[in-house]
């Protein structure tokens, strides 16, 4: 078992391009963390620098508290998975998960109580003479993790695996790999573009965005409490409604918001959860909302026109008109748009019958909301 | 639904198929499956151009729609991309198509040693698989997956030349790190014994080969050339003549130099040269612009060595000199096309022309041997017809399921 950690990891280019300013970032022993962030963030050429396909450029990585950076990939004993997954027909699944290790020239007795070891740990035993063409797709897909957990590796590193599958096999898969990993207790660095991918499989889900970790937490910590606006809209989907707003009212034990010409008061423990708006009297910020927050409990009211409902079985999807600016994380910052109405999205209870074109009251759950300053992006808080 | 189509005039075929069908259901005239290990559907449509079809997700064909291209525009060895199609109905993956690599040799074929005696080219296969990895990294190219079936080869005259047919995982760099190169050769070796343990575990592997031996040569073989391709000499600054001696040496491995970086070392007294190759194809290029034909670099080397052998032969009659590009037009009509039109047309689709033409050379090189002296054109193409092709399957659309 074992440890990652980045101390001020760089990478920068000949062309002087800075892809990871100075990453400093650490996974615990046998945890499966995900990073996570939208195309160009970095995540990718950070999974290469621990992985020694890429040189590092500043910082220190250390795995098992030894620095590697000047190690190759294969001193660094770590095993990338599914590179390639595939299996090959002709040979038993013992064979399968065996094969590579006679490069190393293994003695047989020993490669016959690994795959057991393996086999026993993937629940395989009970088919290693079996070929590849007589397991279901899950017992297959563990085939595959049984070549690189084999080598019994310190670190698992997967580059978006799923990529390439379809959409009901990345479910599947997803749930594999999940289940495995905690089943076998290795530490485990994922890389993925998809926030759903990162928040159903990692134990923490580190977000980067252009080289910036922006937050690392367990993901209902990120979606709770997103640190800044970017994560507030990157985790979830639907993406967190925000607008701007401005605080009124701070300086009783109330605190009062404005959306708009509409008013929401946030009292008690609600007010005391966005403490940091109290500094913010009079000036504007942006005010976050999740979908679900809204037409549920709630004390306080939202009228919004309703443009579109999508039925989704579970869920009813109703996306409203507010008067006020939507706002939105951008990569140098914060944007406002010009336009004074935004769309936002209320997840309503299925049998609601709201329909397109009314003009209805959401409850708000202040308990739920969010306040992020303007100008930074950062959440306002109990600060 | 989106096609996006390349030289539409010559592929025109494809807009008939039924595009927005899944291709396990397809029930077109010319459909095969084709062997080999695959993760998608794959299907081969045989016709007057044979295309092979393979049904993945629309951001991966897009993806390998671009990256073939790539490749091909850097004059790389790959299959010939000719559309892709995305946006289907039902969130149905979308289909990337390719031309079907004629007179390709599956390595099911080259190595079960069955069927393909003309020669027998299996222990050339890791060769060309090397020189190929090789050619992806010096144009940056990470494969991801390099194994015997993302490969297809084809005869070279006496050696193989590789083709990269699946890059569902590779990558384009400006230039490959050191790690990103040595995992792409480790995984090669691993996916190569993989698929040799496969074969032979299948029945299908020829006797005398060891899989963990032969994968390992991979590696040797790749460092090599890399080595050759890239590495610094040192030299006495009055040894200059070294500087041409490593340019032949590159033209010889089929590459070319297109920059030569001399350094004088601090006390002047040695140079040390750093060559920045770029892409295979020197005797191709010069056999092309000669005589227009087409072939690998291998058989490109041996067809010009013939015009030069056959120049020799024209100045010797003629008593003067003969421009190359002369004796070239006469080699073509005289010995070229007059050898080709020796063989009967239904055997003519058996090899490709530069390939026939390479075996006939070689055909005449064994009957000389033995008769002691030279025979002839006309008579050696008779014998190769009646002794060797006759015999030999038709490799042009060759499925490893035929053997």
């Amino acid at each position: 078992m074992s440890t990652l950690r980045m101390n001020k990891l760089q990478k920068r280019y000949d062309n002087g391009f800075e892809a990871v300013p100075g990453l400093d970032l650490e996974i615990h022993d046998g945890e499966f963390l995900v990073l996570v962030g939208p195309s160009g963030c970095g995540k990718s050429t950070v999974l290469r620098m621990v992985a020694g396909l890429e040189d590092i450029s500043g910082g220190e990585l250390y795995i098992d508290e030894v620095v590697v950076n000047g190690m190759g990939p294969q001193q660094r004993d770590i095993a990338m998975v599914f590179q390639s997954y595939a299996l090959y027909p002709n040979m038993t699944v013992a064979d399968n998960i065996a094969f590579a290790m006679k490069l190393r020239k293994t003695d047989k007795a020993e490669m016959a109580a690994k795959v057991a070891e393996v086999a026993d740990l993937l629940e395989l035993t009970a088919v290693l003479d079996r070929k590849p063409g007589q397991l279901s797709g899950g017992q297959r897909q563990r085939v595959a993790m049984g070549r690189a957990i084999v080598r019994n590796p310190k670190l698992f590193l997967m580059d978006e695996p799923l990529s390439n599958l379809d959409a009901k096999l990345r479910v599947q898969t997803r749930a594999e790999i999940s289940k495995l990993q905690r089943r076998l207790g290795v530490t485990t660095m994922y890389v993925t573009h998809d926030q759903i991918e990162a928040m159903t499989m990692g134990d923490r889900v580190a977000v980067l965005r252009r080289g910036v970790l922006m937050q690392c937490a367990s993901p209902a910590d990120l979606y709770e409490s997103p640190d800044n606006l970017f994560v507030a809209q990157f985790i979830g989907s639907p993406s967190m409604n925000v607008v701007r707003g401005s605080v009124s009212s701070a300086d009783g034990d109330d605190i009062v918001l404005n959306i708009g010409v509409q008013k929401i008061t946030l009292s008690g423990e609600a007010a005391g959860r966005l403490q940091g708006l109290r500094s913010y009297d009079g000036r504007d910020i942006a005010i976050g909302i999740r979908s679900e927050a809204l037409g549920g409990d709630g004390t306080a009211i939202l009228e919004v026109g309703v443009d579109l409902v999508e039925m989704l079985g579970s869920e009813l999807l109703v996306h409203c008109t507010v008067e006020a600016p939507s706002v939105r994380a951008i990569d140098t910052g914060v944007e406002i748009s010009d336009d004074r109405e935004s769309s936002i999205v209320a997840s309503l209870d299925p049998r609601n019958g709201v329909k397109v074109g009314d003009r209805v009251a959401l409850t708000v759950d202040t308990m739920r909301m969010h306040a992020f300053d303007l100008e930074t992006g950062a959440a306002i808080g109990r600060q | 639904m989106r096609l996006q189509l390349v030289k539409a005039a010559e592929h025109g075929s494809v807009v008939n198929w039924p595009l927005d069908q899944p291709l396990s259901e397809w029930s077109i005239e010319g459909m095969q499956k084709v062997a080999g290990l695959h993760r998608h559907v794959v299907r081969m449509v045989e016709g007057e151009i044979s295309y092979v079809v393979k049904e993945i997700p629309d951001p991966l064909a897009e993806r390998e729609w671009r990256l073939l291209r790539e490749l091909a525009e850097a004059g790389l060895p790959t299959a010939e991309v000719v559309g892709v199609v995305t946006d289907r109905d039902d969130e149905a993956d979308g289909l990337l198509i390719t031309r079907h690599l004629d007179f390709s040799l599956p390595y099911r074929t080259l190595l079960s040693g069955r069927g393909l005696r003309i020669p027998y080219l299996g222990e050339r296969m890791l060769d060309a698989l090397a020189g190929l990895l090789v050619r992806l990294h010096l144009a940056g190219f990470f494969w991801g997956d390099c194994s015997l079936s993302n490969t297809l080869f084809r005869r070279d005259a006496d050696a193989l030349a590789a083709y990269i047919i699946d890059v569902e995982t590779g990558e384009r760099h400006d230039e490959l790190s050191l790690g990103q190169r040595r995992l792409d050769l480790q995984i090669a070796t691993e996916n190569v014994l993989g698929g040799l343990l496969d074969l032979q575990m299948g029945g299908w592997l020829a006797d005398g080969i060891d899989p963990v031996e032969t994968a390992l040569a991979i590696e040797q073989s790749y460092e090599r050339l890399w080595q050759e391709l890239t590495g610094v000499d040192e030299f006495n600054a009055d040894e200059t003549f070294r500087v041409d001696k490593r340019l032949r040496r590159l033209h010889d491995l089929g590459f070319d130099a297109a920059e030569l970086e001399l350094v004088t070392t601090v006390d002047g007294s040695r140079l040390r040269l750093v060559p920045r190759v770029v892409e295979h194809g020197f005797h191709a290029q010069r056999l092309r612009t000669l005589t227009g034909l087409e072939a690998g670099e291998n058989q490109s080397r041996r067809l010009l060595n013939d015009i030069s052998r056959y120049r020799a032969v024209l100045e010797q009659r003629g008593g003067r000199k003969v421009p190359e590009s002369v004796a070239a037009a006469r080699w073509l009509d005289e010995r070229f096309e007059r050898a080709l039109a020796g063989i009967p047309p239904e055997m003519s689709s058996k090899l490709e022309p530069a390939e026939l033409y390479h075996q006939v050379l070689e055909h005449r090189w064994f009957l000389s041997e033995r008769a002691g002296g030279d025979v002839g054109l006309d008579e050696t193409v008779a014998s190769y017809v009646a002794d060797v092709l006759a015999n030999a399957p038709a490799e042009q659309l060759l499925v490893a399921d035929d053997l």
